[in-house]
């Protein structure tokens, strides 16, 4: 990680060691090249963050005056069903997002550990990483086609003798949070595969070459090189797709807009739904905040198993 | 690297399987918006001819002339401001030295990891009590607030690696700091910041959140918008969706599969530099 050298080079040490060694000089200019970014950053970013936390505090329709209700508001995080239910979902989402991928793809990296190197590994990963680049409204409106009665879903199930099964996926109560999560498990996969692909293309050879004349098999190899190698990858792809997760609100917007019931609801679509539907602001801004300390603190627990840099 | 025939055969399969996985949703689109009205709507089906009347359909009952030219407009802004802002403080966060640089950098740091949930309620009030809420400022000015923390970012390490000679030449031939970034070490940087652009200007298209929030003028609508009210209208009209949708996708998509390259290294790179 390249923040982990934020100490390495000493702002400036290249002017001050032309100038025989003394304190950098303070460059006021600086503030200059910085405030613009800084001042549209803080406007429209900093500050609305800091107005969220403190929304989080009152009950507000969104037109009336509102009260203050300390932490009313965090506390139904936990006591409202509705709400402590969508962050549950959320849970299912990581699973779907995250787990799944990064655990398919590698195994899939363990059995062809040497892909990197092949003849037209380029078009696989332009295709393999093409998902990533579609809007995700398109992304759902394809998978709402797939999930209907009679889309491809219904017909592949058809096909190999489960017609018994088939249905409306994304309108059933049990399958609708699911068939969300199988998406962002295709939108996963091939990220994955493509981010450990290019981790092991870099491991030295012969670092494979020494575990097999020690006679190590595949699985001795992938546990004791393949991996440890490939924590900084992993690491990579947690993030992402747990981040992915835990974001997820234009799917289920476009898809199911939380339904059938309450079965699809997550923290951001019930933030959304909560400040601009329901007119319950301080409630949305609490899971706002909510969401946000969750995705900060599970995103600094992955950095856990980075490794450190040590250059 | 040789690889045994057997083995590499397997390569391709488990390759070409997941390679297909990832792209059948995206062929059965194509497949659909192809798909004269005539034939089953949903599934997997080859057309019985080739019909390009979904796509003159979906344009005409939806306005994504419109839809199109307001995505344009608001990308193009945002990509625009958000190069020339995260230059600037780019270039001072990786070569000057000022009081308060690291706590300025990691504020910004934050915007990176933060949902768009943590600041769009209170933004959208903020917004509406200035009189901006439905008009491009709306959708311009947060959409770049959101990608600065990503391109200073990438725009300072960039910067970082820059050799520190090549500027001390600069400077002695008397050239002032601004000089020095254009003239010198803008130019050399230009593949980094095509690749901020592109990455930039992929997020800023496929943006549905702030448009949703901050837009109720249809003629501000951008096309992912534009997609899910046109969505709601048609529910049940999976060629004309596949249209519209494909009509969406295109410009992002085009632009990937002529550079995809700088595409993924970008997002890779970007993201594990995190």
């Amino acid at each position: 990680m390249r923040l982990a050298t934020t100490n390495r080079t000493i702002p400036g040490a290249s002017t001050t060691r032309a100038r025989s060694g003394r304190r950098p000089r303070v460059q006021w200019k600086a503030y200059l090249y910085v405030l613009p970014a800084f001042v549209v950053f803080a406007v429209f970013l900093g500050i609305p963050v800091v107005q969220t936390a403190q929304y989080s505090l009152f009950e507000w329709n969104g037109i009336g005056p509102s009260t203050w209700v300390g932490l009313q508001n965090y506390v139904a995080l936990f006591t409202d069903v509705k709400l402590r239910d969508s962050f549950l979902h959320a849970g299912v989402m990581i699973f779907f997002y995250s787990v799944v991928p990064v655990t398919l793809a590698l195994v899939l990296t363990a059995v062809i550990s040497r892909a990197a190197h092949l003849r037209g590994m380029s078009v696989f990963r332009t295709l393999l990483f093409l998902p990533q680049v579609v809007s995700s409204v398109v992304v759902a409106t394809t998978w709402i086609s797939i999930y209907s009665p009679e889309g491809l879903a219904n017909q592949v199930l058809r096909a190999i003798g489960l017609g018994s099964i088939t249905r409306a996926w994304l309108g059933d109560f049990d399958t609708a949070l699911p068939a969300i999560g199988l998406i962002g498990s295709w939108l996963g996969i091939g990220l994955c595969l493509v981010l450990f692909l290019s981790g092991v293309a870099n491991i030295p050879r012969e670092l494979f070459e020494a575990a097999r004349m020690d006679g190590a098999g595949a699985l001795r190899e992938f546990f004791g090189i393949t991996l440890p190698a490939l924590r900084g990858q992993i690491a990579v792809a947690l993030t992402l797709t747990v981040v992915a997760a835990l974001k997820t609100f234009d799917l289920v917007y476009v898809t199911t807009r939380g339904g059938p019931g309450n079965s699809t609801s997550l923290p951001a679509f019930e933030a959304y739904n909560r400040a601009f539907t329901t007119g319950q602001v301080g409630s949305a801004a609490a899971v706002a905040i909510g969401l946000s300390v969750l995705i900060l603190v599970i995103t600094a627990v992955i950095q856990k198993i980075q490794p450190e840099d040590v250059e | 690297m040789r690889i045994a025939r057997r083995e590499a055969a397997l390569n391709y399969l488990v390759l070409g399987v997941f390679s297909l996985f990832a792209v059948v949703p995206m062929v059965g689109v194509l497949l659909s918006a192809v798909t004269p009205t005539t034939d089953p709507q949903a599934g997997f089906h080859l057309p019985s001819s080739f019909d390009l009347g979904n796509f003159v359909e979906a344009w005409n009952r939806g306005q994504f002339s419109t839809y199109l030219r307001s995505s344009l407009t608001v990308t193009i802004s945002v990509v625009i401001l958000t190069s020339i802002l995260s230059i600037f403080a780019g270039f001072a966060f990786a070569r000057l030295h000022f009081p308060g640089k690291n706590v300025l950098f990691f504020l910004l740091l934050a915007g990176l990891m933060l949902p768009a949930e943590a600041f769009i309620i209170p933004l959208y009030y903020d917004l509406r009590g200035a009189g901006l809420t439905d008009s491009y400022w709306a959708l311009i000015l947060p959409q770049t607030a959101q990608s600065l923390a990503f391109g200073v970012f990438w725009m300072r390490n960039q910067f970082r690696t820059f050799p520190g000679e090549i500027m001390e030449a600069g400077k002695m031939d008397g050239a002032s700091d601004l000089r020095v970034l254009w003239r010198i070490v803008v130019p050399p940087s230009v593949p980094a910041i095509t690749t901020m652009c592109l990455l930039v200007a992929m997020w800023t298209w496929n943006e549905f959140l702030i448009p949703l929030i901050m837009v109720s003028s249809e003629n501000l609508r951008t096309a992912p918008l534009g997609l899910a009210f046109f969505q709601g209208q048609h529910i049940t009209e999976y060629s004309l969706l596949a249209a519209a949708g494909t009509i969406v996708a295109l410009p992002i998509v085009l632009l990937y599969f002529f550079l995809q390259r700088r595409f993924i290294s970008g997002m890779l790179n970007g993201i594990s530099s995190r």
